[in-house]
């Protein structure tokens, strides 16, 4: 499907980029086997949250900001319900950080099973959708729905609701659940973890392209737990660390003109959040099963192929698994839902980790409550410039195979970061131009 | 901005079944109309959590698949089949000059259309922005406002092309969702109640919130479908579901005022995610326009 350009270069149109959420576009410019240009472009109309929060009470973030992405809702409440605290100085119970804890894990269980499977799977095996990827491997996808049904259920409990979850408020929780109600869901669990086990050896059989890049990760650091819904400072690959109430200080972002997303820079250069910063950053933190499992899939403490980045996924699969079940095991009943917030006047940052990567909300309110300006960073944004890195290394490195090959690569590189481009997006259209 | 060529499926996935099959839309010939109607999903200006709704059947995805041909849903996959299609899903709200050329085309190629959630039945949370100055929003998130196509509203699908059926929720409910591809395929109209949430709520033997603990509660005025989610965790309705049939919001302006509340925080509650469905944004008018009834 190459078809001739005026200028006599080439444009090699293998159609939008599936698999992923919301819909963009990428452009690769290739002159004499070298590759002139890459931009990924979001087309995705803007929504402009951030301008009708404006003039909102700071109660409604969770319920507001949750419909940036369906997928995941959690992370948007965890950031914004933390900032609000923050501003508000109320600190909440340890039993209401469990809780949203075990929440996300919910959270994580469902978009990564989701992402692993049904979006990047299909890459590896050779097929267009997971559907198809059923009539042969039935039993892999009847254990993809069973784990990402088990992620709904615990949000479904926890949050009320999978998508959009209607339980979370700044505070805490409108109800917890009871002690019986969570047990209900660890044969689930239980099983699930075992699952994800097996899944991250098998998802580390998959053929993958030898390509390293030397990224500078970012990721929140805590230090007692894996990060997840919060944590207590931004570190990076490059050695900087810093408490999270200073992220704005490091990380801006910034507007190009081939992307309806903000671009976003970390002290002033490209930067990486998401499952393989989160792992390469926090290893000593996971648990021992998903070390030993993580290192008997042939990764290292570190991970630099951005394409093995699904079984770093199936490894923080599992992980969620785990500390689900843990959460459920330490539970008592008898906790209050939430604690009272007042407003006051005061800016803040809450930040959490996104199943994609870390995202941060910042807020500044007036002693009424009204919020007075909000920003909203989302993991997607902040890969943007990576992304475009690893799709010109891809090019560099695979200009001589195929156009055909050559694009299912470079796809496959996009969904490596299972980008979350709803909040941005609205064709991923691919074009090689070759002259 | 947006490439020309691209609001059409830009590549055909060779091989694939189906693809013979006409577009005969009349759904009450479903028993005898050809195997396997086609589906198409289409996204406009939404989150996707209402399409992940269907991803989210996880018992029924595969019978799903097993009844009706999946022949457009970038979310999930990469073939495309050309259309015409049977049924056409519809996600998201209109938003850029692109799209309102867009839903024509997708119309057009649709045998029966169906809209499901807020965003496409009544604009989503976005249509804040129609009581707002576009602007001034652009420029306070976008350094480059001058980058940006946008239009001034965001409206839902039935404002620029006839719609066949709308679900409503943000999100849409999965057995909701679930029931419609069912009426589909049966060639019947889908059975999805149009009484208020309220009744759930008595049906599900819920403590009514406002009267026990005086938080505010849409439930009145709200369609069901979600089963009463929010009353049975404790808080009031927050009518993600969007205006019932036959909507008092006069009254329940008043029940609200009696709860205390302010007026800006009564047109607050009204403007939230079906903020422009016409009997919302009636009442929230209404109030902001210096109290009512
Ligand atoms: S209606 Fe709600 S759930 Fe559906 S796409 Fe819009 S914001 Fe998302
Ligand atoms: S009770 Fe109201 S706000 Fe809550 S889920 Fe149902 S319709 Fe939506």
């Amino acid at each position: 499907m190459t078809h001739q350009l005026k200028d006599g270069g080439q444009v090699l149109n293998v159609g939008m980029l599936a698999r992923v959420e919301g819909e963009g576009g990428m452009h690769i410019e290739i002159k004499d086997r070298k590759v002139v240009s890459v931009k990924l472009n979001i087309f995705e109309p803007p929504r402009f949250y951030e301008g009708f929060l404006r003039g909102r009470k700071y109660t409604e973030p969770p319920d507001i900001t949750a419909r940036i992405c369906g997928i995941c809702p959690v992370a948007y409440q965890s950031a914004s319900t933390e900032a609000m605290e923050t501003i508000c100085g109320v600190t909440t119970t340890a039993e209401i950080q469990l809780m949203r804890r075990l929440l996300y894990c919910g959270e994580w269980i469902e978009s990564h099973s989701l992402h692993i499977f049904m979006l990047h799977a299909p890459d590896f095996l050779g097929y267009d959708s997971v559907l198809e990827m059923a009539k042969d491997h039935a039993d892999v996808v009847n254990m993809a729905l069973r784990l990402k049904k088990a992620g709904n259920d615990v949000m479904e409990l926890v949050g009320g609701r999978a998508i959009h979850p209607v339980n979370v408020k700044v505070g805490g929780f409108y109800r917890m659940p009871t002690l019986t109600e969570l047990e209900g869901l660890k044969p689930d669990l239980e099983r699930g973890l075992e699952d994800a086990l097996a899944a991250v050896q098998l998802v580390s059989t998959f053929d993958f392209p030898e390509m390293e890049q030397d990224y500078n990760y970012v990721s929140l650091r805590h230090p007692d737990w894996y990060p997840l819904e919060r944590g207590t400072e931004i570190v990076a690959t490059s050695g900087v660390r810093f408490p999270v109430a200073q992220v704005g200080e490091h990380i801006k972002e910034f507007h190009v003109e081939h992307s309806n997303a903000l671009h976003a820079s970390f002290d002033g250069e490209k930067y990486f959040v998401g499952p393989l910063a989160r792992y390469s950053l926090n290893f000593d933190q996971l648990s021992p099963r998903c070390q030993e499992a993580a290192l008997k899939a042939g990764l290292g403490e570190t991970c630099r192929n951005p394409f093995k980045s699904i079984i770093v996924r199936t490894v923080e699969l599992a992980y969620a698994f785990e500390e689900a079940l843990r959460i459920i095991d330490l539970w008592t009943d008898g906790h209050a839902p939430s604690v009272p917030v007042a407003p006051r006047a005061g800016e803040g940052i809450g930040a959490s980790e996104a199943p994609r990567g870390t995202i941060w909300h910042r807020y500044k309110i007036d002693a009424d409550g009204v919020i007075l300006d909000a920003q909203i960073v989302p993991p997607t944004s902040q890969n943007q410039a990576s992304i475009e890195a690893d799709l010109r290394l891809a090019a560099e490195q695979w200009v001589d195979l195929d156009d055909h090959t050559l694009s299912h690569r470079c796809e496959t590189a996009i969904r490596n970061y299972d980008p979350c481009i709803s909040c941005a997006t609205h064709f991923l259209d691919l074009r090689i131009k070759r002259s | 901005m947006t490439d020309p060529g691209t609001t059409t499926p830009a590549h055909t996935h060779e091989g694939a079944d189906g693809s013979h099959t006409h577009g005969d839309a009349d759904a009450s010939q479903a028993p005898t109309a050809p195997a396997r109607p086609k589906l198409a999903v289409w996204k406009f200006a939404s989150c996707d959590g209402c399409q992940l709704s269907l991803l989210n059947c996880e018992d029924e995805l595969l019978s799903i698949a097993g009844a009706v041909h999946i022949a457009y849903f970038p979310e999930a996959t990469r073939a495309v089949v050309e259309g015409p299609y049977e049924l056409s899903l519809v996600e998201g709200s209109i938003t850029t000059p692109e799209d309102v050329k867009r839903i024509h085309e997708i119309r057009a190629q649709s045998g029966t259309l169906v809209t499901i959630g807020a965003c496409a039945t009544a604009g989503g949370i976005q249509a804040l922005r129609n009581w707002a100055d576009v602007d001034e929003y652009r420029s306070i998130v976008y350094a480059h406002p001058e980058y940006l196509s946008t239009l001034d509203t965001s409206t839902g699908i039935a404002s620029h092309v006839d719609v066949d059926y709308e679900l409503r929720g943000c999100p849409v409910d999965k057995s909701q969702l679930v029931e419609v591809l069912a009426a589909f395929l049966g060639g019947r109209k889908p059975r999805i109640p149009t009484y208020s949430v309220c009744v759930e709520c008595k049906l599900k033997g819920n403590v009514c919130v406002p009267i026990a603990s005086g938080q505010p509660c849409l439930g009145p005025v709200t369609q069901a479908g979600c089963g009463a989610l929010c009353p049975s965790y404790g808080r009031g309705c927050y009518g993600c579901f969007g205006p019932q049939d036959s909507t008092n919001t006069d009254s329940l302006t008043h029940q609200l005022r009696k709860l205390g509340m302010r007026w800006d925080d009564i047109v607050r509650v009204y403007r939230t995610f079906n903020a422009g469905a016409p009997e919302f944004e009636a009442a929230s008018n209404k109030v902001a326009a210096g109290g009512a009834s």
